[in-house]
């Protein structure tokens, strides 16, 4: 990481100079920029993986092709580093993965004045007219998978618990998506659904709780997989064993794992929005510019069902998360 | 009857009202001064009671108590540094990266040695050894690099978790299965019906307690807090003094990440996210002035306990919406401060 910062600055520095010793040059090169959140967790630790990855055999394959990954740590330092790209990297397309859709959307918009081609990942801007295309992943179905997973499971019947991750427009997609299939189906009881921010310690606590309320549970919707590994070790420590499912979401390695194992019979299932959707998007935006051409408005990467059947086609063990 | 969270069976109870007695100046303004967290506190465990019943429960308290040992044992060496007139907003990094280290140490020591039980125990001293180096290193800094506290920490807080976060590779580490099941005792077991966690942080407060009212060492900390140009007069080594209390801490934050391991068997870049809020939190709660010189290891007991009670009663109920969690923690812990406004 340290090598590869100095990397990083070292290409900035010497592509200015050679953008500036070169503007003639430079109308065919794609010098692609990509902003995303640093890895405060493991899914942007995937995120910061996959981006890395996808500079890697990018630039091998296109010799026309330069890519300068920047990585903030909230959102005016984004807002910064769009600034340095655009006036000092001299970037013509740009891949950002904004922190908040709304604070963003200027910044962005300015990249974008300044000729740059921008391609939005996961959060929408306010203002679209500040993006050539959208790439997301699909919350919808990454709320709604799990629900129809747990109501057949359970054949209709039984009491359910959520965990929730942070009060962002994200997370209330994915609950929303949720409770509109739970209503489907009236013998199905959502308990209660409480935040635990998408973090390890806070999803053993609440759990914790729940099992402490709840005298029976027959399923926990996690709704993330570094979440169900701190529902999981509070299912342990109670000793219960009323719990039949526990659904995480996202496709964590080590949950992929255990599916294609059959290693816990609770966990038969989960649902995918992998950090890779990066890769793809960065890699979809450097193949359309250096054919000068453009991508559609939206382009959504599919949450799928990862059962033991496809489990292998979503494990990376490579990636950190 | 709520059993009161605070005092599980006699034990630490006895323990708890020694060092309450210790800490008791003659004075009774000073014992008034002490009791607006435990009044907090209580009130707290009737609402809780009131509103599930299932709150009052032993199990329940377990669970809390458990949970509050890793801020708990922090706050304690928190109290320490804030007295003395200093601060540390790094230990919730520090904690991330202890527990990264540690857990790479026992999976890289597990094979080599042989002997996974001999790993483990060598993890757990590796947990205070680094700890120990650290607060040694804020120490070294802040008195003989004379700089403030509050920037050297909020250096070290971002130093730290990068460092975790570049070994993690932005993912999470994770102990070896075998290794996990042999160090998950440490916090999963119970002696006579209470954690161990539990037991440690009683133990940690009780020494804590000990040298804060029992000891010339203790004496010197607060004086320094209370006037350090005096304290020079007097003759107070102070630069040792206040480098020992960020090696305190800093045994402290090792003590209470060698327990924390093992309860998930994993560190990644969320790990100990904003325990250096909570930890101070609990001790200015606890009844010790942000500006040094006076506070309390049983305020700070009671303030680290009654934060975490917060949260717990907020889980077992749903009549507030889950948007206003934050607030209700807010209102309680200014109207605790307000209960206590003591001197000024």
């Amino acid at each position: 990481m340290t090598t590869f910062t100095r990397r990083l600055a070292l290409t900035a520095v010497a592509t200015a100079a050679f953008a500036a010793s070169l503007p003639a040059l430079a109308a065919e090169r794609v010098n692609l920029g990509v902003s995303i959140p640093a890895a405060t967790h493991s899914f942007m630790g995937g995120i910061n993986y996959w981006a890395n990855q996808a500079k890697k055999d990018l630039e091998k394959e296109h010799k026309d092709l330069k890519i300068t990954i920047k990585t903030a740590a909230n959102a005016p330092e984004q807002a910064n580093q769009l600034q340095d790209l655009s006036t000092v990297t001299k970037i013509n397309a740009l891949v950002v993965f904004p922190f908040e859709s709304a604070a963003l959307t200027k910044p962005v918009a300015q990249v974008k004045a300044k000729g740059a081609y921008v391609t939005v990942v996961d959060r929408g801007l306010t203002d679209t007219s500040a993006q050539d295309a959208y790439v997301a992943g699909d919350n919808t179905a990454f709320g709604k998978i799990p629900a129809e997973y747990i109501v057949k499971q359970l054949g209709g019947k039984g009491n359910v618990v959520a965990l929730r991750g942070i009060a962002t427009t994200l997370d209330n997609e994915r609950m929303d998506a949720f409770n509109a299939v739970l209503k489907g189906s009236p013998d199905i009881k959502l308990l209660d659904a409480k935040y635990a921010n998408w973090n390890r310690d806070d999803a053993f606590k609440v759990t914790q709780d729940y099992l402490t309320r709840f005298k029976q549970i027959d399923a926990i919707w996690a709704a993330d997989d570094d979440m169900a590994v701190g529902v999981l070790k509070a299912i342990a420590q109670a000793k219960r064993d009323d719990i039949k499912i526990v659904f995480g979401g996202a496709g964590a390695k080590d949950m992929v794992k255990t599916i294609m194992d059959g290693k816990d019979k609770r966990i038969g299932a989960d649902v995918s929005y992998s950090p890779k959707f990066i890769y793809d998007a960065i890699k979809l935006t450097a193949e359309a510019r250096l054919k000068g051409e453009k991508l559609p408005a939206t382009t959504i990467i599919p949450s799928v069902l990862i059962t033991k059947e496809n489990a292998k086609d979503f494990y990376h063990p490579n990636s950190p998360f | 009857m709520p059993p009161e969270p605070q005092t599980p069976p006699p034990q630490p109870e006895a323990a708890a009202a020694a060092a309450h007695r210790s800490e008791a100046k003659p004075r009774w303004t000073e014992r008034l001064h002490g009791l607006g967290p435990v009044i907090g506190l209580v009130l707290l465990c009737i609402a809780g009671t009131l509103l599930n019943s299932d709150f009052a429960t032993v199990d329940n308290a377990m669970n809390v108590l458990t949970r509050t040992a890793f801020i708990g044992i922090i706050a304690v060496g928190m109290c320490f540094v804030i007295i003395s007139g200093g601060i540390d907003l790094s230990v919730g990094s520090m904690a991330a990266l202890i527990a990264g280290s540690v857990i790479m140490f026992i999976n890289w020591a597990g094979p080599a040695s042989g002997s996974p039980l001999m790993a483990v125990m060598m993890g757990a001293v590796l947990a205070v050894v680094l700890g120990a180096l650290f607060g040694l290193a804020h120490g070294l800094l802040i008195t003989k690099g004379r700089i403030e506290p509050f920037i050297v920490t909020l250096g070290t807080l971002g130093i730290f978790r990068a460092y975790l976060t570049y070994f993690a590779d932005g993912g999470a580490l994770t102990l070896d299965n075998e290794l996990s099941d042999l160090y998950a005792p440490v916090y999963y077991a119970s002696l006579a019906g209470i954690p161990v966690p539990v037991w440690v942080f009683v133990i940690v407060a009780i020494i804590g307690g000990v040298i804060l009212n029992r000891t010339a060492y203790g004496r010197y900390v607060q004086a320094i807090g209370s006037n350090e140009q005096v304290a020079r007069y007097a003759a107070v080594d102070v630069d040792r003094v206040k480098i020992l209390t960020y090696v305190l801490l800093g045994v402290c934050v090792g003590i209470a990440t060698l327990l924390y391991v093992p309860r998930l068997g994993s560190a990644s870049p969320t790990t100990g996210l904003l325990w250096e809020l909570e930890a101070i939190a609990a001790v200015i709660v606890g009844g010790t002035a942000l500006k040094g010189g006076a506070g309390s290891i049983t305020g700070t007991v009671v303030g680290a306990i009654l934060l975490s009670v917060i949260s717990n009663i907020l889980n077992l109920t749903s009549i507030i919406s889950v948007y206003l969690n934050a607030a209700v923690q807010g209102f309680v812990i200014i109207v605790v401060a307000f209960l206590q406004r003591g001197r000024r």
